[in-house]
């Protein structure tokens, strides 16, 4: 059972499509866990100005990413990073258990695109972020393939 | 929400209105217990024995081997169970195949624990299995042949004749979940040497919470529920009177109807698959010939089974999908991954069932939101660019 928060982003994303002028752009998830999520964000003096998303997934994966860009869109790239997969769950009045995963996949989808802003600019993002990558919240196995 | 178009009828099929008001007598003034002896009690008792006739007569049995349970799942536990539990062989083997139902699948998998040993056959890319392969499983300590007569998900119809036949000549016991076969296709359990049978009521125009198992004159199984003398000693537990009758005449409507029903869902069903295979990057799962009379299968390249579902809810179609997210689990449907098809591709499977509620106004309906659904998720996919799947099946 979804949330009718849940249902409204899902019927009706935020913030979905391409991104022609994006500087930060990751993707997370793999197809064989049947949840792929793009995040482009657009940052301009340390602040995202803008955010969208491409997501294949279910109807949480899809709600996670459009909630997401809403709550990263006009922050500054540092509180983006504060960004937790709670918060994201909250901001959508909750999910059900066997979804909580989308969430993550949507905290790391921003990480994974700030990490991607970092490179750009000539710094590692490691000491910053962490793993970037979506550490095996689905199917336990995006780091063997 | 203008029009609803529900499309789920293998998850359940509403009640029949006849059904629904043959029943209702016996939640009022009939209430008594069909065990009872006086006379208050006769048309109760003759009520679930008329139903018994009706549920015997729809798969060519005799009343006296037509058991009524609570549902399909218990009638396969009960075969599988209780055919092991009756066997004298001090190793114990179950023959099933991989596209079972979890009632069986499960069931199975439970046995496995405690040292049944149990071989899956696999099934070709329609979701058939081989009878040669079948043949070659058999050992010694075969106790059960376990084959469901019919697929819920991809509506490939096993040889249960031929199977049965084999059964037969090596003196096994041959079980079939005939769940989604049973009031929708021919089924002659004498012809087909099917020696234990289940069925559930809901999927044919009884209610949710009725089952039925046939048991061949002379197999002998264990008990799963022990009691009261119930069922012939068989099957305890005081009889779901209104239930049964709508059991009865459920199956005897869909018996009358077969006929006609077959040939107008198959004919709605083939326009839904020629409609739907009109989109890009789409199959159809299962066999082309030989399915389920109402039932399409698909799977859509490029988008997710749970995201289409709740997409074409939006736009008025009840549908369903073995995709990962729709069953709560991490991996798609254990059937469409034994029919060959990778994780990815199975992620995108949508299954249409029709049956008795549907016209050809509804396949209109449904043939017009789907192409719109599927566009908007691939729109709005990153694993679908420039008008393709970045990952196609034929990669």
């Amino acid at each position: 059972m979804y949330s009718d928060k849940v249902l409204d982003h899902f019927s009706n994303p935020r913030n979905v499509g391409e991104m022609e002028d994006a500087n930060a752009v990751g993707t997370v998830g793999n197809p064989k866990c049947g949840d792929i999520m793009k995040m482009y964000l657009k940052i301009e003096d340390g602040v995202i100005v803008d955010a969208k998303f491409k997501t294949f997934g279910c109807g949480a994966a899809v709600a996670t990413s459009s909630m997401a860009t809403e709550l990263v869109k006009g922050k500054r790239v540092e509180d983006a990073l504060k960004l937790t997969n709670q918060a994201v769950v909250d901001a959508l009045d909750g999910l059900p258990p066997a979804k909580i995963h989308c969430s993550v996949l949507a905290e790391e989808a921003i990480k994974t695109a700030i990490a991607d802003y970092y490179k750009q600019q000539g710094i590692d993002p490691t000491p910053i972020i962490g793993c970037s990558g979506d550490c095996a919240h689905c199917c336990g196995h995006n780091h063997e393939e | 929400m203008p029009k609803l178009v529900y499309a789920d009828n293998a998850a359940t099929a509403r009640v029949l209105p006849q059904v629904l008001e043959a029943m209702l007598p016996y939640f009022g003034e009939e209430y008594a217990n069909p065990s009872s002896l006086y006379p208050f009690a006769y048309k109760a008792k003759n009520a679930v024995e008329a139903a018994r006739e009706k549920v015997a007569a729809l798969l060519g049995a005799t009343a006296r081997e037509i058991y009524f349970t609570s549902c399909g799942s218990e009638a396969d536990n009960w075969a599988i169970k209780g055919a092991v539990l009756a066997s004298k062989k001090e190793k114990k083997h179950i023959i099933t195949t991989a596209i079972e139902h979890h009632a069986v699948l499960h069931t199975c998998q439970y046995l496995e624990k405690k040292g049944v040993e149990v071989t899956y056959l696999g099934v070709d890319e329609t979701g058939v299995i081989s009878l040669d392969e079948l043949k070659a499983a058999i050992r010694p300590e075969t106790v059960l042949i376990s084959v469901m007569f019919a697929n819920n998900e991809i509506g490939s119809i096993q040889p249960i004749k031929e199977i049965g036949a084999i059964a037969r000549e090596h003196g096994i016991l041959f079980h079939t979940d005939a769940v989604q076969a049973a009031g929708h296709i021919p089924i002659d359990v004498a012809e087909m040497n099917i020696d234990l049978l289940a069925l559930s009521g809901h999927k044919f125009g009884a209610p949710k919470g009725i089952g039925a198992m046939y048991i061949r004159k002379g197999v002998l199984i264990d008990p799963l529920i022990h009691g009261g003398g119930h069922e012939r000693g068989r099957r305890a537990g005081t009889e779901n009177v209104p239930y049964t009758v709508g059991l009865g005449v459920a199956a005897e409507i869909a018996m009358e109807k077969m006929p006609g029903e077959m040939e107008r869902l198959s004919k709605l069903r083939d326009r839904l698959i020629e409609g739907a295979l009109k989109l890009p990057y789409t199959f159809l799962t299962g066999p082309q010939e030989n399915r389920l009379p109402g039932l399409a299968s698909f799977c859509i390249e490029g988008i997710e089974g749970e995201a289409l579902l709740l997409n074409l809810y939006n736009a008025g179609v009840c549908a369903s999908s073995g995709s990962a997210c729709s069953s709560g689990d991490l991996d798609p449907s254990h059937v469409l991954l034994a029919i060959g098809l990778p994780h990815h591709v199975a992620h995108g499977s949508l299954r249409l069932s029709l049956g008795e509620v549907n016209t050809e106004e509804d396949v209109d309906h449904i043939l017009e939101a789907l192409p719109q659904v599927v566009s908007k998720l691939r729109s709005m996919s990153p694993v679908w660019e420039n008008g393709k799947p970045m990952w196609h099946l034929e990669d």
